[in-house]
């Protein structure tokens, strides 16, 4: 379905140095490099710290951007040049953008949307409805878009973009901001999508749960660069990313002492324990108890800039995964 | 084709749900169509035959340039386009399977003619009943309104490639101000461009400003017609397709080298 090869993208800056009139110019390599594959069918999650590279990477598969070197080949076409074909091939979601308009009601902004795909009226009908009744659109099809709330408009979004039954999704952000249920709303969504319908979909994301939930293959790009490719479990270990348990122990005092725990930070009574791979936490804080007094605990999931911030200082050995 | 027309019935439906803006836009083009018309009363009774005009064309000219401020957008600079470049929505829009140019062009299409039904017709009217500004005969009328198209789409043209730059700029305020300046100046909109002396008016007649008021007004009081006519509608429409390709140009150039906002 993709195909990148040695895709970079440079950008060029030109910024007033200091009080001296000339100008530097800088080239900017916002993606440098990549090289991945994306079949039919699958789920993928791209991820990487902000100005990594991923939305320029989603703008070349999209053919908005140009890429300064290299091949992409989405659904087999080149996006650069077949932009037009290529759109009504694949739906995109930016989630911080919206391609509804803000004057119209919700209904006619995917009427339009269905003269821009030359979507015929039945197959519209067909497609509106079932997506009304799964993403609950029901309530607010006659709503101007500015009156909707995030959540809604994110809904809508989504059913534009899924209005020419599109074989590939390309969400950028699809979640940013929404509250707990509307983001468990698009994320059954997008699974069930995926698994009925056999919707390719590449999202990236800053949020952990979305890749847990929905990705069955991770990337990552730091520095324009493919840093990981692969399942979401191999990245953990890859990473050595560790969940920690913040502990509030009854009196302050040394470092807890348990089998294969080591000990992050003490603050006070605050202690953090990283509870290593593959271990229960459930077996780590009965072990605890037993042998201290505790006030109160708290897990925390390793999040996904640490993960990355961990796999990036990691180096250049998480490198041969990709190869 | 269809899609097009759809934006531009979507964008002349959008302008209607705004009739206290239209309103109140009615008002200020009448108003200042009075001010300008007892200046230029002024003007001409010191100067009568100035630039060819007499006191009635001149009375005439002020109302028809009010009215035409709408249609032709004189005051907007550019397109709500450039918005869209500065917070990087722009990449939505270059995402769509239509062309960037054609969907822009068939939005202010839309907002032109509901702007020339809503606000230019009541303005003129105005003029009409206040200071008996004669209508034309129909033929007139009609070759008016294909110069009044004539220069909603060099306006168009315009302000594209004023929006357009901002990819390249950064911020657009500007060369915003330098457009919203030399369109006023160079179309008519402040004096006639017939009173502007020597080389200053050939210049000026010879700009693409000058296809946006000026001409049009001129269609409208009957100084062109036949041959001369079709002069005049050749003059606009090579300046449409001048600047109409200079902007496709652009835009291409902006597809290989623009940077979006915001991520």
């Amino acid at each position: 379905m993709i195909e990148m090869r040695d895709v970079s993208r440079t950008f060029v800056i030109r910024s007033r140095d200091g009080r001296r009139l000339r100008r530097s110019r800088t080239v900017v390599r916002a993606v440098d490099g990549i090289s991945f594959t994306i079949g039919a069918g699958e789920f993928v999650g791209y991820l990487g710290p902000n100005g990594a590279g991923k939305s320029t990477t989603i703008k070349m598969l999209t053919g908005i951007l140009a890429a300064s070197a290299g091949s992409v080949r989405v659904a087999g076409l080149d996006p650069a040049r077949q932009r037009t074909a290529l759109a009504r091939r694949i739906g995109v979601v930016f989630g911080q953008r919206t391609t509804l308009w803000w004057d119209l009601p919700l209904r006619d902004s995917l009427t339009l949307i269905r003269h821009l795909y030359r979507v015929d009226a039945a197959a519209h009908r067909a497609r509106l409805a079932e997506l009304t009744e799964v993403l609950d659109l029901g309530p607010f099809l006659g709503t101007p878009v500015r009156q909707l709330s995030l959540g809604q408009r994110m809904r809508g979004d989504l059913a534009a973009a899924l209005l020419h039954d599109p074989p590939l999704l390309v969400l950028d952000e699809p979640t940013i901001g929404l509250d707990v249920i509307s983001k468990a709303t698009v994320r059954g969504f997008l699974e069930r999508r995926n698994a009925e319908q056999g919707t390719t979909v590449v999202l990236t994301t800053h949020d952990l749960g979305d890749i847990e939930r929905l990705c069955r293959r991770v990337m990552v790009i730091d520095h324009g660069r493919l840093a990981y490719d692969g399942g979401l479990d191999r990245l953990r270990a890859t990473a050595g990313a560790q969940r920690v348990l913040v502990v509030d122990l009854a009196r302050p005092g040394e470092p807890v002492d348990l089998p294969g725990v080591s000990v992050m930070r003490v603050e006070g009574p605050r202690q953090w324990l990283a509870i290593p791979q593959g271990s229960s936490a459930a077996a780590v804080i009965a072990e605890l108890t037993g042998r201290y007094e505790v006030r109160d605990i708290a897990l925390r999931e390793p999040d996904i800039e640490d993960v990355i911030t961990r796999l990036y200082r990691a180096g250049r050995g998480s490198r041969e995964a990709v190869q | 084709m269809g899609v097009y027309l759809r934006v531009a019935g979507y964008a002349f439906r959008r302008y209607s749900t705004y009739r206290v803006a239209t309103a109140s836009a009615v008002v200020t083009n009448t108003v200042f169509g009075f001010l300008r018309a007892y200046i230029l009363i002024a003007l001409w009774q010191a100067r009568p035959q100035l630039g060819g005009y007499d006191v009635a064309d001149a009375v005439a000219f002020s109302f028809l340039t009010q009215a035409l401020i709408g249609p032709v957008n004189v005051f907007a600079g550019s397109l709500e386009l450039t918005g869209r470049i500065r917070t990087g929505d722009v990449a939505v829009d270059l995402h769509r399977p239509v062309d960037l140019q054609g969907w822009w062009l068939a939005d202010d299409l839309g907002r032109a003619v509901f702007a020339l039904v809503f606000r230019g017709v009541p303005t003129l009217a105005a003029g009409m009943v206040a200071f008996g500004i004669p209508l034309p005969g129909p033929a007139t009328l009609a070759a008016f309104l294909g110069s009044a198209a004539l220069a909603v789409l060099v306006g168009f043209a315009l302000r594209y490639l004023v929006s357009l730059c901002c990819f390249w700029l950064g911020d657009e305020r500007g060369l915003h101000t330098v457009s919203t300046v030399s369109t006023m100046f160079f179309s008519g909109m402040i004096l006639p461009l017939v009173v502007f002396p020597g080389p200053l008016g050939e210049v000026a007649r010879a700009l693409p400003w000058a296809a946006l008021i000026q001409v049009p007004a001129d269609v409208f009081l009957g100084r062109h017609t036949g041959t001369g006519l079709l002069g005049v509608y050749a003059f606009q429409a090579a300046w449409a397709v001048a600047l109409l390709g200079a902007g496709r140009a652009l835009t291409r150039a902006a597809r290989h080298r623009l940077m979006i906002h915001g991520g």
